[in-house]
Protein backbone atom coordinates (compact mmCIF):
# COMPACT_ATOMS: atom_id res chain seq x y z
CA UNK A 1 0.00 0.00 0.00
CA UNK A 2 0.95 3.80 -0.63
CA UNK A 3 1.44 5.79 1.85
CA UNK A 4 -1.17 8.79 1.73
CA UNK A 5 1.98 10.89 3.02
CA UNK A 6 5.59 10.34 3.29
CA UNK A 7 7.25 12.35 5.24
CA UNK A 8 11.21 12.64 5.11
CA UNK A 9 13.81 14.17 6.96
CA UNK A 10 12.06 17.85 7.51
CA UNK A 11 14.05 20.06 9.25
CA UNK A 12 12.96 23.90 9.79
CA UNK A 13 15.07 26.41 12.32
CA UNK A 14 14.52 29.66 12.93
CA UNK A 15 17.89 31.63 12.80
CA UNK A 16 19.98 29.71 14.99
CA UNK A 17 17.51 27.63 17.31
CA UNK A 18 16.28 24.72 15.48
CA UNK A 19 12.20 24.03 15.22
CA UNK A 20 12.11 20.79 14.08
CA UNK A 21 14.82 18.66 12.58
CA UNK A 22 15.49 15.63 11.02
CA UNK A 23 11.60 14.20 11.28
CA UNK A 24 10.17 10.99 8.58
CA UNK A 25 6.98 8.78 9.56
CA UNK A 26 4.83 7.22 6.79
CA UNK A 27 1.18 7.58 6.90
CA UNK A 28 -1.57 5.34 5.84
CA UNK A 29 -4.86 5.96 4.74
CA UNK A 30 -7.28 5.99 7.60
CA UNK A 31 -4.36 5.75 9.80
CA UNK A 32 -4.97 8.76 12.94
CA UNK A 33 -0.81 9.82 14.24
CA UNK A 34 -0.76 11.82 17.08
CA UNK A 35 2.21 14.16 18.02
CA UNK A 36 3.20 15.06 21.12
CA UNK A 37 5.57 17.08 23.19
CA UNK A 38 6.06 20.11 26.03
CA UNK A 39 5.04 23.53 24.65
CA UNK A 40 8.43 24.73 22.43
CA UNK A 41 9.09 20.85 21.23
CA UNK A 42 8.45 21.69 17.63
CA UNK A 43 5.19 20.04 17.12
CA UNK A 44 3.24 22.99 15.55
CA UNK A 45 6.33 23.56 13.45
CA UNK A 46 6.35 20.53 12.02
CA UNK A 47 2.22 20.64 11.40
CA UNK A 48 2.61 24.12 9.70
CA UNK A 49 5.46 22.53 7.64
CA UNK A 50 3.38 19.74 6.14
CA UNK A 51 0.65 21.56 5.76
CA UNK A 52 2.58 24.30 3.71
CA UNK A 53 2.00 27.02 6.00
CA UNK A 54 5.49 27.42 6.84
CA UNK A 55 8.44 26.31 4.21
CA UNK A 56 10.84 23.87 5.80
CA UNK A 57 14.11 24.30 5.10
CA UNK A 58 15.00 21.10 3.46
CA UNK A 59 13.32 17.58 3.48
CA UNK A 60 10.29 16.07 1.63
CA UNK A 61 6.29 15.93 2.03
CA UNK A 62 5.07 13.25 -0.68
CA UNK A 63 1.49 13.30 -0.60
CA UNK A 64 -0.67 10.65 -3.03
CA UNK A 65 -2.27 12.79 -4.97
CA UNK A 66 -5.52 11.38 -6.79
CA UNK A 67 -4.80 12.21 -10.26
CA UNK A 68 -0.57 11.86 -10.50
CA UNK A 69 0.24 9.58 -7.25
CA UNK A 70 3.23 10.84 -4.80
CA UNK A 71 4.74 14.17 -5.40
CA UNK A 72 6.10 16.61 -3.33
CA UNK A 73 4.03 18.82 -1.94
CA UNK A 74 7.10 20.97 -1.10
CA UNK A 75 7.87 21.72 -4.80
CA UNK A 76 4.60 22.17 -5.90
CA UNK A 77 3.34 25.53 -7.53
CA UNK A 78 1.72 27.70 -5.04
CA UNK A 79 -1.66 27.49 -7.06
CA UNK A 80 -1.53 23.77 -6.81
CA UNK A 81 -0.70 23.32 -3.24
CA UNK A 82 -3.66 25.75 -2.54
CA UNK A 83 -6.02 23.21 -4.75
CA UNK A 84 -5.00 20.78 -2.64
CA UNK A 85 -5.32 22.61 0.59
CA UNK A 86 -9.20 22.99 -0.39
CA UNK A 87 -10.03 19.40 -2.19
CA UNK A 88 -8.04 17.14 -0.34
CA UNK A 89 -6.14 18.55 3.36
CA UNK A 90 -8.31 19.92 5.70
CA UNK A 91 -6.35 22.61 9.05
CA UNK A 92 -8.01 22.48 12.16
CA UNK A 93 -6.86 25.40 13.94
CA UNK A 94 -6.55 25.50 17.85
CA UNK A 95 -8.54 28.54 17.79
CA UNK A 96 -11.75 28.27 15.56
CA UNK A 97 -11.25 32.17 14.87
CA UNK A 98 -7.89 31.46 12.96
CA UNK A 99 -10.32 28.67 10.93
CA UNK A 100 -13.53 30.80 10.42
CA UNK A 101 -14.95 34.32 8.99
CA UNK A 102 -16.36 35.73 11.99
CA UNK A 103 -18.55 37.98 9.96
CA UNK A 104 -20.27 35.58 8.23
CA UNK A 105 -22.87 33.00 9.00
CA UNK A 106 -22.61 29.85 10.07
CA UNK A 107 -24.07 28.23 7.02
CA UNK A 108 -22.42 30.51 4.86
CA UNK A 109 -18.82 29.61 6.63
CA UNK A 110 -19.69 25.98 5.56
CA UNK A 111 -20.69 27.02 2.13
CA UNK A 112 -17.88 29.36 1.21
CA UNK A 113 -15.40 25.82 1.22
CA UNK A 114 -18.13 24.58 -1.28
CA UNK A 115 -18.03 27.30 -3.94
CA UNK A 116 -13.95 27.03 -3.34
CA UNK A 117 -13.96 24.04 -5.10
CA UNK A 118 -16.65 25.21 -7.85
CA UNK A 119 -20.58 24.22 -6.21
CA UNK A 120 -22.43 26.79 -7.76
CA UNK A 121 -25.82 25.98 -6.76
CA UNK A 122 -27.73 27.59 -3.77
CA UNK A 123 -29.99 25.02 -2.79
CA UNK A 124 -27.37 22.27 -3.02
CA UNK A 125 -25.02 24.44 -1.03
CA UNK A 126 -27.35 25.13 1.73
CA UNK A 127 -28.84 21.34 1.84
CA UNK A 128 -25.15 20.46 2.50
CA UNK A 129 -24.09 22.80 4.94
CA UNK A 130 -27.64 21.81 6.93
CA UNK A 131 -26.09 18.12 6.77
CA UNK A 132 -23.04 18.67 8.20
CA UNK A 133 -24.18 21.02 10.62
CA UNK A 134 -26.43 18.63 11.71
CA UNK A 135 -23.41 15.97 11.88
CA UNK A 136 -21.17 18.27 14.42
CA UNK A 137 -24.16 18.76 16.84
CA UNK A 138 -25.14 22.70 15.31
CA UNK A 139 -28.73 23.00 15.59
CA UNK A 140 -30.70 24.41 11.87
CA UNK A 141 -31.89 27.04 13.82
CA UNK A 142 -28.62 28.37 14.19
CA UNK A 143 -27.10 28.18 10.53
CA UNK A 144 -27.96 31.90 9.77
CA UNK A 145 -26.01 33.06 12.72
CA UNK A 146 -22.51 34.44 13.04
CA UNK A 147 -19.85 32.42 14.73
CA UNK A 148 -19.14 35.19 16.87
CA UNK A 149 -22.52 34.68 18.44
CA UNK A 150 -21.22 31.15 19.52
CA UNK A 151 -19.77 29.12 22.02
CA UNK A 152 -16.38 28.11 21.98
CA UNK A 153 -16.76 24.40 21.60
CA UNK A 154 -19.34 25.24 19.08
CA UNK A 155 -16.97 27.48 17.19
CA UNK A 156 -14.71 24.45 17.29
CA UNK A 157 -17.03 22.20 15.56
CA UNK A 158 -18.27 25.05 13.08
CA UNK A 159 -14.63 24.56 12.39
CA UNK A 160 -14.38 20.85 11.77
CA UNK A 161 -17.77 21.34 9.32
CA UNK A 162 -16.31 23.70 7.28
CA UNK A 163 -13.27 21.87 6.96
CA UNK A 164 -15.00 18.39 6.14
CA UNK A 165 -17.46 19.27 4.11
CA UNK A 166 -15.20 18.59 1.04
CA UNK A 167 -14.57 15.69 1.71
CA UNK A 168 -10.61 15.76 2.16
CA UNK A 169 -8.33 12.69 2.53
CA UNK A 170 -5.82 14.49 5.05
CA UNK A 171 -7.10 16.53 8.09
CA UNK A 172 -4.15 18.30 9.76
CA UNK A 173 -5.50 19.28 13.87
CA UNK A 174 -3.39 21.60 15.72
CA UNK A 175 -5.18 21.21 19.61
CA UNK A 176 -8.02 20.90 18.36
CA UNK A 177 -9.24 20.31 21.98
CA UNK A 178 -7.47 22.88 23.53
CA UNK A 179 -9.06 25.71 25.73
CA UNK A 180 -12.33 23.59 26.20
CA UNK A 181 -13.79 22.52 28.93
CA UNK A 182 -13.76 18.97 29.39
CA UNK A 183 -17.46 18.24 29.08
CA UNK A 184 -17.24 19.71 25.68
CA UNK A 185 -13.55 18.58 25.14
CA UNK A 186 -15.57 14.79 25.43
CA UNK A 187 -18.69 15.20 22.76
CA UNK A 188 -15.87 16.91 21.10
CA UNK A 189 -13.40 13.74 21.18
CA UNK A 190 -16.23 11.41 20.50
CA UNK A 191 -17.60 13.29 17.14
CA UNK A 192 -13.86 13.60 15.94
CA UNK A 193 -13.70 9.26 16.17
CA UNK A 194 -17.00 9.24 14.82
CA UNK A 195 -16.03 11.08 11.29
CA UNK A 196 -12.48 9.33 11.35
CA UNK A 197 -13.41 6.41 10.92
CA UNK A 198 -17.08 6.51 9.36
CA UNK A 199 -15.06 8.78 6.31
CA UNK A 200 -12.10 6.60 6.86
CA UNK A 201 -9.67 9.72 7.46
CA UNK A 202 -6.43 10.19 8.22
CA UNK A 203 -5.26 12.59 10.32
CA UNK A 204 -2.24 14.41 12.50
CA UNK A 205 -3.14 15.52 15.51
CA UNK A 206 -0.85 17.73 17.59
CA UNK A 207 -1.97 18.27 21.01
CA UNK A 208 -0.03 18.00 24.66
CA UNK A 209 -2.89 16.22 25.99
CA UNK A 210 -2.03 12.27 26.38
CA UNK A 211 -5.40 11.31 27.03
CA UNK A 212 -6.98 13.07 23.80
CA UNK A 213 -4.44 11.13 21.81
CA UNK A 214 -5.06 7.79 23.55
CA UNK A 215 -8.40 8.02 22.53
CA UNK A 216 -7.95 9.25 18.96
CA UNK A 217 -4.60 8.27 17.40
CA UNK A 218 -3.43 4.88 16.51
CA UNK A 219 0.31 5.91 16.58
CA UNK A 220 2.08 8.23 18.21
CA UNK A 221 5.27 10.70 17.78
CA UNK A 222 6.83 11.88 21.06
CA UNK A 223 8.99 15.33 20.38
CA UNK A 224 11.58 16.94 22.22
CA UNK A 225 13.47 19.98 21.29
CA UNK A 226 12.55 19.69 17.94
CA UNK A 227 13.23 16.14 17.66
CA UNK A 228 11.45 12.49 17.64
CA UNK A 229 12.56 11.03 20.51
CA UNK A 230 10.01 8.27 20.35
CA UNK A 231 7.10 6.70 18.14
CA UNK A 232 5.16 3.84 17.98
CA UNK A 233 1.84 2.42 18.44
CA UNK A 234 -0.02 4.84 21.28
CA UNK A 235 -1.00 2.38 23.51
CA UNK A 236 2.49 1.04 23.99
CA UNK A 237 4.63 4.43 24.02
CA UNK A 238 1.79 5.44 26.57
CA UNK A 239 1.88 2.27 28.77
CA UNK A 240 5.34 1.44 28.39
CA UNK A 241 7.53 4.06 27.67
CA UNK A 242 10.89 3.62 26.31
CA UNK A 243 12.77 7.13 26.38
CA UNK A 244 13.24 8.97 29.66
CA UNK A 245 11.08 12.13 28.05
CA UNK A 246 8.35 10.33 27.59
CA UNK A 247 8.65 8.28 30.93
CA UNK A 248 8.82 11.96 32.45
CA UNK A 249 5.80 13.04 30.17
CA UNK A 250 3.57 9.89 31.28
CA UNK A 251 4.35 9.90 34.71
CA UNK A 252 3.58 13.94 34.91
CA UNK A 253 -0.25 13.10 33.98
CA UNK A 254 -2.24 13.49 36.86
CA UNK A 255 -4.98 11.80 37.38
CA UNK A 256 -8.46 12.33 38.37
CA UNK B 1 -1.75 -19.90 16.47
CA UNK B 2 0.56 -18.05 19.06
CA UNK B 3 4.29 -18.95 19.36
CA UNK B 4 6.52 -17.22 22.02
CA UNK B 5 10.38 -17.70 21.32
CA UNK B 6 12.64 -16.74 23.99
CA UNK B 7 11.49 -13.45 24.57
CA UNK B 8 13.10 -10.77 27.47
CA UNK B 9 11.32 -8.17 29.22
CA UNK B 10 13.10 -5.14 31.36
CA UNK B 11 12.09 -1.84 32.43
CA UNK B 12 14.52 1.02 32.83
CA UNK B 13 12.87 3.93 34.98
CA UNK B 14 15.26 6.86 33.29
CA UNK B 15 13.69 8.83 35.69
CA UNK B 16 14.50 7.41 39.07
CA UNK B 17 18.41 6.49 39.17
CA UNK B 18 17.83 4.77 35.57
CA UNK B 19 17.21 1.68 37.38
CA UNK B 20 17.19 -1.63 35.56
CA UNK B 21 14.17 -3.79 36.43
CA UNK B 22 14.74 -7.06 34.46
CA UNK B 23 11.33 -8.90 34.76
CA UNK B 24 11.42 -11.54 32.16
CA UNK B 25 13.86 -13.56 30.27
CA UNK B 26 13.92 -16.88 27.74
CA UNK B 27 10.09 -16.96 27.36
CA UNK B 28 8.88 -20.14 25.16
CA UNK B 29 5.91 -21.62 24.80
CA UNK B 30 2.95 -21.90 22.30
CA UNK B 31 -0.77 -22.33 22.10
CA UNK B 32 -2.54 -23.97 19.47
CA UNK B 33 -5.96 -23.15 17.98
CA UNK B 34 -8.93 -24.75 20.30
CA UNK B 35 -6.53 -24.51 23.23
CA UNK B 36 -6.54 -22.67 26.28
CA UNK B 37 -3.67 -22.77 28.23
CA UNK B 38 -4.00 -20.66 31.92
CA UNK B 39 -1.07 -18.30 33.15
CA UNK B 40 0.19 -19.12 37.00
CA UNK B 41 2.38 -17.37 39.37
CA UNK B 42 2.53 -14.69 42.55
CA UNK B 43 1.65 -11.76 41.88
CA UNK B 44 4.58 -9.80 40.23
CA UNK B 45 6.25 -12.56 38.26
CA UNK B 46 5.13 -11.17 35.33
CA UNK B 47 1.62 -12.91 34.01
CA UNK B 48 0.29 -9.16 32.77
CA UNK B 49 3.31 -8.24 32.07
CA UNK B 50 4.13 -11.23 28.85
CA UNK B 51 0.46 -10.99 28.10
CA UNK B 52 0.40 -7.83 27.37
CA UNK B 53 3.82 -7.91 25.68
CA UNK B 54 1.52 -10.64 23.13
CA UNK B 55 -1.01 -7.63 22.49
CA UNK B 56 1.82 -5.59 21.56
CA UNK B 57 1.24 -3.12 24.31
CA UNK B 58 4.59 -3.84 25.85
CA UNK B 59 7.82 -4.07 24.12
CA UNK B 60 9.73 -7.09 23.89
CA UNK B 61 13.17 -6.49 24.61
CA UNK B 62 14.31 -9.58 22.52
CA UNK B 63 12.70 -12.19 21.45
CA UNK B 64 10.02 -12.99 18.78
CA UNK B 65 6.08 -13.54 19.62
CA UNK B 66 4.64 -14.56 16.74
CA UNK B 67 0.41 -14.55 16.48
CA UNK B 68 -1.29 -15.59 13.03
CA UNK B 69 2.05 -14.99 11.23
CA UNK B 70 2.83 -11.79 12.69
CA UNK B 71 5.67 -10.94 14.88
CA UNK B 72 4.32 -8.57 17.80
CA UNK B 73 7.97 -8.22 18.69
CA UNK B 74 8.92 -6.29 15.60
CA UNK B 75 5.75 -5.26 13.68
CA UNK B 76 4.67 -1.67 12.51
CA UNK B 77 1.51 -0.37 14.43
CA UNK B 78 -0.68 -0.68 11.74
CA UNK B 79 0.59 -3.97 11.23
CA UNK B 80 -0.35 -4.87 15.54
CA UNK B 81 -3.83 -2.61 14.54
CA UNK B 82 -4.30 -4.97 11.93
CA UNK B 83 -3.69 -8.09 13.96
CA UNK B 84 -6.03 -6.62 16.80
CA UNK B 85 -8.66 -6.05 14.57
CA UNK B 86 -9.00 -9.25 12.86
CA UNK B 87 -7.29 -12.17 14.91
CA UNK B 88 -6.25 -11.10 18.15
CA UNK B 89 -9.00 -10.35 21.05
CA UNK B 90 -8.00 -8.91 24.68
CA UNK B 91 -9.85 -8.28 27.59
CA UNK B 92 -8.36 -6.50 30.47
CA UNK B 93 -9.51 -6.07 34.04
CA UNK B 94 -10.60 -2.55 32.91
CA UNK B 95 -12.76 -0.96 30.41
CA UNK B 96 -11.60 1.95 29.01
CA UNK B 97 -14.25 3.83 26.36
CA UNK B 98 -14.98 7.16 25.27
CA UNK B 99 -17.27 9.12 26.96
CA UNK B 100 -20.63 9.48 25.52
CA UNK B 101 -20.60 6.40 23.63
CA UNK B 102 -24.09 3.93 24.45
CA UNK B 103 -23.37 0.35 25.86
CA UNK B 104 -24.81 -1.27 22.78
CA UNK B 105 -21.84 0.56 20.40
CA UNK B 106 -19.53 -0.17 22.85
CA UNK B 107 -19.99 -3.63 22.36
CA UNK B 108 -20.99 -3.79 18.69
CA UNK B 109 -17.60 -2.29 17.73
CA UNK B 110 -15.55 -5.05 17.32
CA UNK B 111 -17.87 -6.58 14.84
CA UNK B 112 -17.93 -3.29 12.81
CA UNK B 113 -14.40 -2.58 12.79
CA UNK B 114 -14.32 -5.88 10.78
CA UNK B 115 -17.10 -4.77 8.56
CA UNK B 116 -19.93 -6.80 9.69
CA UNK B 117 -23.31 -5.61 8.58
CA UNK B 118 -24.48 -3.42 11.48
CA UNK B 119 -27.80 -4.86 12.27
CA UNK B 120 -26.16 -8.41 12.42
CA UNK B 121 -23.11 -6.94 14.65
CA UNK B 122 -26.19 -5.25 17.03
CA UNK B 123 -27.95 -8.30 16.89
CA UNK B 124 -25.11 -10.03 18.54
CA UNK B 125 -24.54 -6.92 20.71
CA UNK B 126 -27.37 -7.64 22.09
CA UNK B 127 -27.59 -11.48 22.81
CA UNK B 128 -24.20 -11.03 24.85
CA UNK B 129 -25.50 -8.53 27.06
CA UNK B 130 -28.80 -10.64 27.81
CA UNK B 131 -26.39 -13.45 28.47
CA UNK B 132 -24.25 -11.20 30.71
CA UNK B 133 -27.68 -9.98 33.03
CA UNK B 134 -26.94 -6.71 31.74
CA UNK B 135 -30.30 -5.11 32.13
CA UNK B 136 -31.53 -3.81 28.95
CA UNK B 137 -32.72 -0.55 30.25
CA UNK B 138 -28.95 0.31 30.29
CA UNK B 139 -28.12 -0.79 27.23
CA UNK B 140 -28.44 2.70 25.14
CA UNK B 141 -26.44 4.69 28.26
CA UNK B 142 -22.19 4.84 28.51
CA UNK B 143 -21.15 1.98 30.67
CA UNK B 144 -18.83 4.82 31.90
CA UNK B 145 -20.95 5.41 34.93
CA UNK B 146 -21.94 1.58 35.70
CA UNK B 147 -20.88 -0.16 38.66
CA UNK B 148 -17.15 -2.16 38.56
CA UNK B 149 -19.30 -5.54 38.06
CA UNK B 150 -21.15 -3.82 35.14
CA UNK B 151 -18.27 -2.74 33.33
CA UNK B 152 -16.51 -5.78 33.61
CA UNK B 153 -19.60 -7.66 32.06
CA UNK B 154 -19.70 -5.02 29.02
CA UNK B 155 -15.80 -5.37 28.94
CA UNK B 156 -16.38 -9.33 28.21
CA UNK B 157 -19.24 -8.97 25.91
CA UNK B 158 -17.16 -6.48 24.07
CA UNK B 159 -14.13 -8.65 24.08
CA UNK B 160 -16.05 -12.15 22.84
CA UNK B 161 -18.63 -9.83 19.92
CA UNK B 162 -16.34 -10.87 17.24
CA UNK B 163 -14.50 -14.27 17.22
CA UNK B 164 -11.05 -13.82 17.77
CA UNK B 165 -8.83 -16.69 16.31
CA UNK B 166 -6.59 -16.09 19.68
CA UNK B 167 -8.02 -14.10 22.98
CA UNK B 168 -5.89 -13.17 25.68
CA UNK B 169 -8.39 -13.39 28.77
CA UNK B 170 -6.74 -11.23 31.76
CA UNK B 171 -8.93 -12.14 35.17
CA UNK B 172 -12.25 -11.93 33.06
CA UNK B 173 -14.26 -14.24 36.17
CA UNK B 174 -12.91 -11.23 38.57
CA UNK B 175 -15.43 -9.52 40.42
CA UNK B 176 -18.58 -11.61 39.06
CA UNK B 177 -21.05 -13.11 40.77
CA UNK B 178 -21.59 -17.32 40.00
CA UNK B 179 -24.12 -16.57 37.48
CA UNK B 180 -21.93 -14.52 35.47
CA UNK B 181 -19.00 -16.29 36.12
CA UNK B 182 -20.89 -19.41 34.73
CA UNK B 183 -21.51 -17.20 31.75
CA UNK B 184 -18.31 -16.49 31.39
CA UNK B 185 -16.74 -19.84 31.57
CA UNK B 186 -19.12 -20.97 28.55
CA UNK B 187 -18.36 -18.18 26.37
CA UNK B 188 -14.57 -19.18 26.87
CA UNK B 189 -15.43 -23.31 26.00
CA UNK B 190 -17.94 -21.63 22.82
CA UNK B 191 -14.60 -19.90 21.71
CA UNK B 192 -12.06 -22.88 22.08
CA UNK B 193 -14.66 -24.98 20.68
CA UNK B 194 -14.82 -23.02 17.51
CA UNK B 195 -10.44 -23.61 17.25
CA UNK B 196 -9.89 -19.93 19.14
CA UNK B 197 -6.33 -20.29 20.38
CA UNK B 198 -6.56 -18.85 24.39
CA UNK B 199 -4.39 -17.31 27.29
CA UNK B 200 -6.05 -16.69 30.47
CA UNK B 201 -5.07 -15.55 33.89
CA UNK B 202 -7.24 -16.88 36.58
CA UNK B 203 -7.13 -16.87 39.90
CA UNK B 204 -10.32 -18.56 40.93
CA UNK B 205 -8.58 -22.17 40.87
CA UNK B 206 -11.93 -23.76 40.09
CA UNK B 207 -12.33 -21.31 37.06
CA UNK B 208 -8.66 -22.50 35.71
CA UNK B 209 -9.60 -26.15 36.17
CA UNK B 210 -12.45 -26.30 34.08
CA UNK B 211 -11.69 -23.56 31.06
CA UNK B 212 -7.42 -24.40 30.93
CA UNK B 213 -6.00 -27.38 29.38
CA UNK B 214 -2.71 -26.75 31.06
CA UNK B 215 -1.49 -24.59 32.95
CA UNK B 216 2.21 -22.30 32.68
CA UNK B 217 3.83 -21.03 35.43
CA UNK B 218 5.54 -17.78 35.06
CA UNK B 219 7.84 -18.31 37.68
CA UNK B 220 10.28 -20.57 35.11
CA UNK B 221 10.89 -17.39 33.00
CA UNK B 222 12.14 -15.49 36.25
CA UNK B 223 15.81 -13.78 35.22
CA UNK B 224 18.19 -16.43 36.89
CA UNK B 225 20.65 -13.22 37.87
CA UNK B 226 17.71 -12.23 40.11
CA UNK B 227 17.45 -15.61 41.66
Amino acid sequence: MTPLLAVKSIAKSYGGRIGCSDVSFDLYPGEVMGVVGESGSGKSTLLNCLAGHLAPDGGEVLFDTRADGPRDTLQMSEPERRMLSRTDWAFVHQNPRDGLRMNISAGGNVGERLMAVGARHYDGIRNKAEDWLGRVEIEVDRMDDRPSAFSGGMQQRLQIARNLVTGPRLVFMDEPTGGLDVSVQARLLDLLRGLVRDLGLSAIIVTHDLAVVRLLADRLMVMKSGRVVESGLTDQVLDDPQHAHTQLLVSSVLHV
Amino acid sequence: MIHVRNVAKSFTLHNQDSTVIEVMQGASFAVAPGECIALTGNSGTGKSTLMRMIYGNYLAASGSIMVGGVDVAKAAPREILQLRRDTLGYVSQFLRVVPRVATLDVVAEPLLAVGTDKDVALDKARGLLARLNIPQTLWGLSPTTFSGGEQQRVNIARGFAYDYPAMLLDEPTASLDATNRETVLSLIKEAKARGAAIIGIFHDQSARDRVADRELDVFIFAPKAAA
